[in-house]
């Protein structure tokens, strides 16, 4: 078997210009890069267990707030710097997931939406009942003097851009090698078809749960991200509309494809922010084109193109 | 207030709750029955109808009374209307597949909800009720002579309430006698058992799932129409009602609609007891998490049989 190397150039070429477009954008939407380039580490992390193992869960908001508050928590309470808490976020997210998934799994189809959605939102409601710690609502800032890095000033344009690229490089790396491991081509027979892979004798919950603790993690590192990026930890990132943002933004970029979450996220940022400019009703879009995309285009824009033009695209 | 009398007012309180909570909760459990479609939309279908009864109220002006009897026929009957040409566009051209109707409800939520912020404004809006009087309660207690009678101070309730109790059980028996007694309701409950079998047997299904995903909706419109005068119209007031009503239809058993109400009385009496004495934040996240226990490890509800 001859190793297609199209993907691999493909990839290349998108990391590169994604490197590149710091230096040639106006400092507006490099700013806008790097908040989407975070928000696709989520993607990535939804459509792992979506995309790739036909999971749909309605409560991922939960682990995007652990890693979240993980890091927040750790870094103004014990007085942690960056990249151990980083490390405790991802943690905190993935106990969540295996916990979740061990109990969720036991559920299949929409029982399984509903309860990851119930799940989602007890974990919303209990950041309330410890404001105490969590300030609620409020939500608490983490101070500009703590965000660096190796000596990188996260809370310059540079220094955020770079390290929003290297973590999303990494994860996307990363789970592109492994949805083409042995275990994530397990995950796509499961999504194909349950019973004959369980038949095959794979043990497929014990697959099924370790997507989700993979994928857990994942959006715990993005919600740890996009705190230390950008300073501020907050109850509105558990609340139902986080969890059903990467969902919008993996069915709109194409699920089950690698580049998807990023195209899907950095499409709709920009809806929403060209919405958000004209009414308050912005989220009037998302609702728009979440029915248009199931009615004309459930695979998505990567998916679409996959099956008419490209059918190689990872 | 002692105890008891409290504990009396709570369950007043909790009774309202209920009634309103049986209404929504049926219209859920009747589209999940027939449809097997998990309608996340359902309760900016609720919201919907509480902002019509706003509409309708203060367009005709006059009496309140008038103004609510219109809003009492009108709201259902427009929300039912938009459910029904909802299901005509987009879930039949989905073909009722569970995972892709998930998405698309949810996008509706999000249409119907913003396009409700965008026309009738952030603010929560008030209905006037029809009639409105205070009626104080008595209480009894063992006095030293026996059994006695005193009217503790606060335990009362409105008229308009113990209305809202009255009306919310005469709709659940009008639509229990229009299930089991009509033609139209014996072609719901054979769509229900088996939708290819009465397709077979010259059932319109496709007519039959518009007109059911409308009457779900229409419930849950008239639930907030009797809500209105209580709690005010307000755009996001979808949100409690749509988790309150998923969480009955489990309790209850998804698709069983006896289940249905015995699971929003026990859901609405204890969250209004529950919310009296503790904080309800942590009532909210018990019963959260209990719910969810449930669907795990009794999926077919703690009062519905399971599937053999």
């Amino acid at each position: 078997m001859t190793i297609d190397r199209r993907p691999i150039v493909l990839h290349g070429v998108f990391l590169v210009l994604l490197a590149a477009a710091f230096f040639v954008l106006p400092t507006y939407h490099a700013g806008n890069l790097s908040r989407v380039m975070t928000l696709a580490i989520y993607a990535m992390g939804f459509n792992f267990l979506f995309g790739y193992t036909g999971l749909l869960s309605l409560g991922h908001a939960l682990f995007f707030a652990a890693g979240m508050y993980g890091l927040g928590m750790s870094m103004t309470g014990w007085g942690l710097t960056p990249l151990p808490a980083l490390v405790v976020g991802v943690i905190c997210a993935a106990v969540m997931g295996l916990l979740i998934g061990f109990l969720a799994l036991r559920t299949k189809g929409v029982a399984f939406m509903i309860v990851t959605l119930m799940f989602a939102q007890a974990g919303y409601l209990t950041i309330f009942y410890f404001g105490e710690f969590t300030r609620g609502d409020e939500g608490f800032v983490i101070q500009q003097a703590e965000r660096q890095l190796f000596g990188i000033d996260l809370t310059s344009e540079m220094g955020r851009y770079f390290a929003a690229f290297i973590l999303f490089t990494g994860t996307f790396i990363g789970l592109s090698r492994l949805v083409q491991s042995r275990f994530g081509r397990t995950l796509i027979a499961v999504r194909e078809n349950e019973e004959r892979t369980q038949m095959l004798g794979y043990d497929t919950q014990r697959h099924k749960l370790s997507a989700m603790v993979v994928s857990a993690a994942v959006s715990g590192l993005a919600g740890a991200t996009y705190a230390l990026l950008f300073g501020y930890v907050g109850a509105t990132f558990a609340t139902t509309q986080y969890s059903i943002l990467p969902l919008l933004w993996v069915l709109l970029g194409g699920a089950g494809t690698m580049i998807g979450p990023f195209i899907g996220a950095l499409f709709m940022f920009y809806l929403i922010d060209f919405a958000s400019g004209i009414t308050e009703a912005y989220m009037l879009i998302a609702g728009v084109v979440l029915v248009l995309l199931t009615l004309y285009a459930p695979q998505g824009f990567a998916g679409e193109l996959r099956k008419r033009m490209i059918p190689w695209l990872p | 207030m002692e105890f008891g009398p409290h504990l009396m007012l709570a369950a007043l309180e909790g009774a309202v709750t209920a009634a309103i909570l049986a209404l929504t909760a049926m219209g859920l459990s009747i589209v999940f029955g027939v449809m097997r479609v998990v309608n996340v939309a359902h309760g900016e279908f609720y919201m919907l109808g509480a902002v019509i009864a706003w509409f309708v109220a203060t367009t005709l002006g006059g009496h309140p009374a008038m103004g609510f009897v219109a809003a009492l026929i009108f709201a259902p009957l427009i929300v039912g209307a938009l459910a029904g040409a909802a299901d005509r566009l987009i879930l039949q051209r989905l073909n009722y597949d569970p995972d892709r109707t998930i998405v698309a409800t949810i996008g509706l939520l999000y249409i119907i909800q913003q396009s409700t912020l965008m026309t009738f404004g952030p603010d929560a809006r008030p209905v006037e009720a029809p009639f409105n009087q205070r009626l104080a309660l008595p209480w009894w207690e063992w006095g030293e002579s026996g059994l006695e009678m005193f009217w503790p101070w606060g335990l009362s309730i409105t008229s308009y309430k113990l209305f809202v109790i009255a009306a919310a059980a005469v709709i659940l028996i009008a639509l229990w006698l229009f299930m089991t007694r009509t033609k139209a309701g014996l072609i719901m409950r054979a769509t229900q058992q088996d939708s290819e079998m009465a397709q077979a047997f010259g059932v319109p299904v496709g007519n039959v799932y518009s007109w059911v995903f409308g009457l779900g909706a229409g419930l849950a419109a008239m639930g907030a129409v009797l809500v209105v005068p209580i709690q005010q119209a307000h755009y996001l007031m979808g949100h409690d009602p749509l988790l309150l009503s998923f969480i009955v239809v489990i309790i209850g058993g998804l698709g069983s609609l006896p289940g249905t109400v015995i699971a929003a009385i026990l859901i609405g009496m204890s969250d209004g007891i529950i919310s009296v004495f503790f904080s309800p934040t942590l009532a909210k996240i018990i019963a959260t998490l209990l719910v969810a226990m449930v669907l795990v490890f009794r999926p077919q509800g703690l009062l519905g049989r399971s599937e053999s």
